[in-house]
């Protein structure tokens, strides 16, 4: 049988995933704005070589196929280790926090670090018993500089 | 456009109407490279997470959200900091309507002209997301929170 993983050996527990597989480019931003009708000029204009600030987590979304991988990668990896390692098939994020710091720029190639700021007890829910966890996913380019700070607040759960 | 002197806390938004379609949530997640069943596969919407349709994931929400603020502040306004929970899904078909309004306004030590605000979006009335946001507006006509960096932007 499987030992019960321990909260406290998860919280503080960070990981670095590789850079990006996306590198930042204006079609991207396109098709983002397209998705979302923004008809902001400081994004369209062919001059500018800012990403719209709310796409940062865009950036980390690895490719679903590469020749030569075998495995697909998994964004927000700690999660879905977490979610593992707590037998918690089912998962929805309850809140989600960005701060943004530089602009993420056209050329620009994301590297994240994860980390699990808390986890909660076993709580039942509406949708099944679970728990509540929290992770940091800090967004660096190329040159180590802060582009933002996002913070997940997850409920993972069996029915 | 808005600048810092002509805010208020108390001020309230233009509401923002979106009939959100199939193509709206695919699309978002598409563009947001997220391909989690739920927004893009109905029956799994329906059968598995147990809601009437596919539903507009979270970055995408973020997107909306952005495109909605910077819609009333102008191309200047730029985004420090979003928070939001998300009550219910936002399924295709749903009419989700954007209000938001102004809670406070400041100014942080390197003159960055800062709007706090309150967002919801609603769906037939109920709440699908509550959302408070920190925006940064010129703090005069030659202002531009784009020309912030380093120290000098504390979002």
């Amino acid at each position: 049988m499987k030992t019960q993983p321990r909260v406290e050996d998860w919280i503080g527990r960070e990981r670095t995933d590789p850079p990006g597989d996306i590198v930042c480019e204006r079609g991207y931003i396109l098709h983002w704005l397209e998705a979302t009708e923004n008809a902001n000029p400081k994004f369209w204009d062919e001059s500018s070589d800012i990403a719209p600030p709310s796409m940062l987590s865009v950036w980390m979304r690895p490719l679903q196929f590469v020749p030569g991988r075998t495995e697909t990668f998994m964004p927000l990896s700690l999660h879905f280790d977490l979610k593992e390692a707590f037998d918690l098939p089912d998962g929805v994020v309850s809140a989600s926090e960005m701060t943004l710091h530089a602009p993420v720029r056209i050329g620009d190639r994301i590297t994240t670090t994860q980390t699990v700021r808390d986890i909660s007890e076993e709580k039942t829910t509406r949708v099944g018993t679970g728990r509540f966890w929290t992770i940091d996913v800090t967004y660096r380019d190329q040159d180590g500089e802060v582009k933002g700070v996002e913070t997940y607040e997850m409920f993972s759960y069996k029915r | 456009m808005i600048t810092h002197d002509n805010v208020s806390a108390g001020d309230v938004l233009p509401a923002l109407e979106v009939k959100i379609r199939a193509r709206h949530v695919v699309m978002g997640a598409s563009s947001s490279r997220d391909w989690q069943p739920q927004h893009h596969d109905t029956h799994w919407a329906v059968e598995r997470v147990k809601v009437k349709d596919i539903f507009l994931n979270t970055p995408n929400q973020a997107g909306w959200i952005e495109r909605y603020l910077t819609d009333w502040t102008g191309p200047k306004g730029r985004l420090g900091k979003v928070r939001f929970k998300m009550k219910r899904s936002v399924c295709a078909g749903d009419v989700l309507r954007f209000e938001g309004a102004v809670t406070d306004v400041s100014t942080d030590e390197s003159g960055v002209g800062w709007v706090g605000l309150d967002l919801r979006l609603t769906v037939e009335g109920d709440i699908a997301t509550e959302c408070t946001a920190r925006i940064a507006v010129p703090v005069s006509a030659d202002d531009d929170p784009w020309s912030r960096a380093g120290d000098e932007w504390r979002p």
